[in-house]
């Protein structure tokens, strides 16, 4: 595993006159509610450990007042930890000075607002050229970017215009294109698309998801929506009261929550949409690799399952009955499996939603074979598991899922592809 | 126990002993350094007198078509220029253009100058709480003060002319604009700012690209007020030697003459007028940007 690109470790914040002074009575773990009765400090943030890798879009997720937008002015400093490490690319940034925190700020991270923070006063061209005009880039190279950026996301054409003139979503194009027009490896994004209606939310996060794909790069997304963490997350850590709750991928939030807040949470969420199959496929157990059709025959009399996947080295083949297998048997036992003897079944993709596939699973008495991209069977979906996730099992129960039974840092690496490093 | 039925004060000798040793204090330290102050002032009065007198000695139509060019260039409005075109003629043709001219000149000057002082002590003022906390209460005063009680010291130090009814009237003019700044830059958005910064501006640039041109509506209202009260000042300062639009006022009071008041008020109001015409649509031309919509 390679070293994590941004290392929060022991982060608190405690906002009031003299914060220091009264940190012993939070390492002492006295309650928010405690230590503001006692001293008139607030408790914004409280031991908070994380590690965000390079290529992830990690999504920190909580309700207002939780501290999520007080923990991303951490990153580039916006806002000072009472105490606490924030360690990018292994450089400790709560020890750069003005300048090289200036420089810090220009080159490595960017961010987008909620309310877009453009300079209403600066055309959208302007706008977008802001972070290069920092760095004191000059003029015609400036231009030639921000144009570049604006075809970008899309707003070819409105670089004349100052923000006023423009809608919601386009004013937050404009924040995107200037985040991404300094080339700074590292995106912060405070609640980027909350103030945006839900049609336009939706586009802005495909188009973001299109960006990312293109660009690959790490972005802290600040969100209090949930569908949204799942949708563009590739890793999403629950914060509440300034805590941190859990940190895992989308699917291991939605199994196998930490505790009641977050499951409050997930208890609404359309998990048909929001889980792919390969989040709840098993492992395939009916796979055969026989060369004969006696083989097969053979095998799956020993399995007792009436069916099997066939696989051989190319890849999956197809799906086979005993009953059918069984009836050619004594004239062409010996005969290897070929086409002729698959049956009719579909074939799903690891990628796909749930959703798209409940007709076909439920349609079939067996099992669905999810064979991935390079045509290798990666494992079976079938009725029973669908269901079960559907109608939320109860999550203590850790036995119905292969996942709960491991500890967070391995399954994340069996959900789902960990990022491009 | 007289001080249940009497008020306790300074006995009356205790009292003039007061007044004295003040009066006399400040009367030896403007004779020891009123000279020195008033040379301090000359370039600034050099710069008065050859303002006025290019004012006035420059050809009439010279003067309204420079003015009306500004007017142009500010409001490009033709209803604005074309009316400040006649009420200047009609002024002139009053027989007040030279009055006009000087107090014209003074005005100019006069909010140059406040300008100049009034915005750096707003942004002083907005990026420091202890500097608003002392600044505050001398604008205060310096509002409030009744004009004549601030006029005494300032003719005991530099006697009476030009430069003291200049600095009267800066006194009483600049405290809108040193609020207005600072207003104005506490107002600016925090998540503007907070963008700014995210994106490493350095301290110059985020006042001069983002704090003053955000704060600029409100600076613009400053300005606007303080040319507003220097002009009502303008009569007040004649009553020390100032010369224009006031001195025929004030002999009109003194004497009764009462047309000659209700003109020279007129031609006072009618240079208030233009100047908060002009300088308001050049606000509104300027920040034509904050509204949507081409």
């Amino acid at each position: 595993m390679t070293s994590p690109l941004i290392r929060i470790e022991g982060l608190y914040q405690l906002f009031g006159k003299n914060p220091q002074t009264h940190m012993h009575l939070v390492k002492a773990g006295k309650t928010k509610d405690e230590i503001l009765a006692e001293t008139g400090h607030t408790l914004g943030l409280k031991d908070i450990n994380l590690e965000i890798q390079q290529g992830e879009i990690f999504v920190i997720m909580g309700l207002s007042g939780s501290g999520k937008s007080t923990l991303i002015r951490h990153f580039n400093r916006l806002i000072d930890p009472t105490e606490g490490r924030v360690i990018v690319e292994d450089e400790d940034i709560m020890e750069l000075d003005a300048k090289s925190l200036r420089n810090f700020r220009q080159k490595k991270m960017s961010m987008v607002f909620q309310r877009f923070g453009l300079l209403p006063h600066y055309t959208v061209q302007e706008n977008v050229a802001f972070g290069l005009r920092a760095q004191g880039v000059g003029k015609e190279e400036r231009e030639k970017k921000a144009k570049q950026w604006l075809e970008d996301v899309g707003l070819a054409g409105y670089e004349n215009q100052y923000p006023a003139q423009l809608s919601g979503g386009q004013q937050q194009r404009v924040g995107l294109a200037r985040a991404l027009c300094t080339d700074a490896e590292i995106l912060l994004m405070d609640e980027a698309f909350s103030a945006l209606d839900p049609l336009i939310r939706s586009e802005m996060q495909d188009q973001l998801m299109a960006l990312q794909d293109r660009l690959h790069k790490t972005i802290v997304f600040i969100t209090h929506d949930l569908d949204e963490a799942l949708r563009i997350g590739d890793r999403i850590a629950i914060l509440r009261d300034g805590e941190l709750v859990q940190v895992g991928q989308p699917a291991d939030i939605l199994l196998h929550p930490a505790d009641d807040y977050v499951e409050k949470f997930v208890r609404d969420v359309n998990r048909a949409r929001a889980l792919t199959v390969e989040t709840v496929m098993k492992p395939p157990t009916h796979r055969i690799d026989a060369k004969t059709i006696n083989d097969a025959l053979a095998h799956m009399r020993s399995a007792k399952s009436g069916y099997a996947f066939y696989v051989n080295d190319e890849g999956y083949q197809g799906f086979v009955s005993e009953e059918n297998l069984a009836k050619v048997a004594k004239e062409k036992g010996k005969e290897p499996l070929c086409e002729d003897y698959y049956e009719d079944s579909f074939v799903i993709s690891p990628e796909t939603p749930l959703e798209e596939v409940i007709p076909q699973t439920l349609d079939h008495d067996h099992p669905l074979p999810v064979v991935n991209e390079a045509g290798e069977l990666t494992g079976e979906l079938s009725r029973d598991d669908l269901v079960q996730v559907l109608t939320h099992t109860p999550t203590s129960d850790a036995a119905g899922n292969d996942d709960a039974s491991e500890d967070e840092g391995t399954a994340k690496g069996t959900s789902k592809e960990p990022p491009a490093a | 126990m007289s001080w249940l039925t009497e008020f306790p004060q300074l006995s009356r000798r205790d009292l003039l002993t007061l007044r004295q040793t003040l009066d006399e204090g400040y009367r030896s330290f403007s004779r020891s350094y009123g000279e020195a102050i008033e040379n301090f002032f000359d370039p600034l009065l050099a710069f008065l007198v050859w303002f006025e007198n290019l004012l006035v000695e420059a050809p009439w139509w010279v003067v309204i078509a420079a003015i009306l060019g500004i007017t142009h260039y500010a409001a490009r409005s033709i209803k604005l220029t074309v009316g400040v075109g006649i009420s200047l003629f009609l002024v002139g043709f009053f027989g007040m253009w030279e009055d006009t001219m000087s107090t014209l000149s003074i005005i100019t000057v006069c909010t140059l100058i406040s300008i100049a002082l009034g915005i750096p002590m707003g942004i002083l003022m907005a990026r420091s709480h202890r500097a608003q906390s002392i600044i505050t209460p001398v604008l205060d005063i310096m509002q409030t003060m009744p004009a004549f009680v601030y006029l005494i010291p300032v003719v005991m130090l530099l006697g009476i002319g030009k430069i003291p009814g200049l600095i009267a009237v800066i006194i009483y003019a600049i405290p809108p604009v040193i609020r207005l700044t600072n207003l104005g830059i506490r107002l600016v958005d925090k998540e503007v700012l907070e963008a700014a910064d995210a994106y490493g501006v350095t301290p110059m640039q985020r006042l001069f690209n983002v704090q003053l041109p955000l704060a600029m509506p409100n600076i613009m209202a400053g300005i606007n007020q303080t040319i507003m009260m220097a002009l009502a000042m303008v009569v007040i300062a004649s009553m020390i030697g100032v010369s224009g639009l006031g001195q025929p006022v004030l002999r009109s009071i003194t004497n009764q003459y009462f047309t000659l008041g209700i003109l020279n008020g007129a031609a006072i109001v009618v240079l208030a007028i233009i100047f908060d015409r002009v300088s308001q649509s050049y606000a509104k031309r300027s920040q034509r940007y904050m509204r949507s919509g081409s």
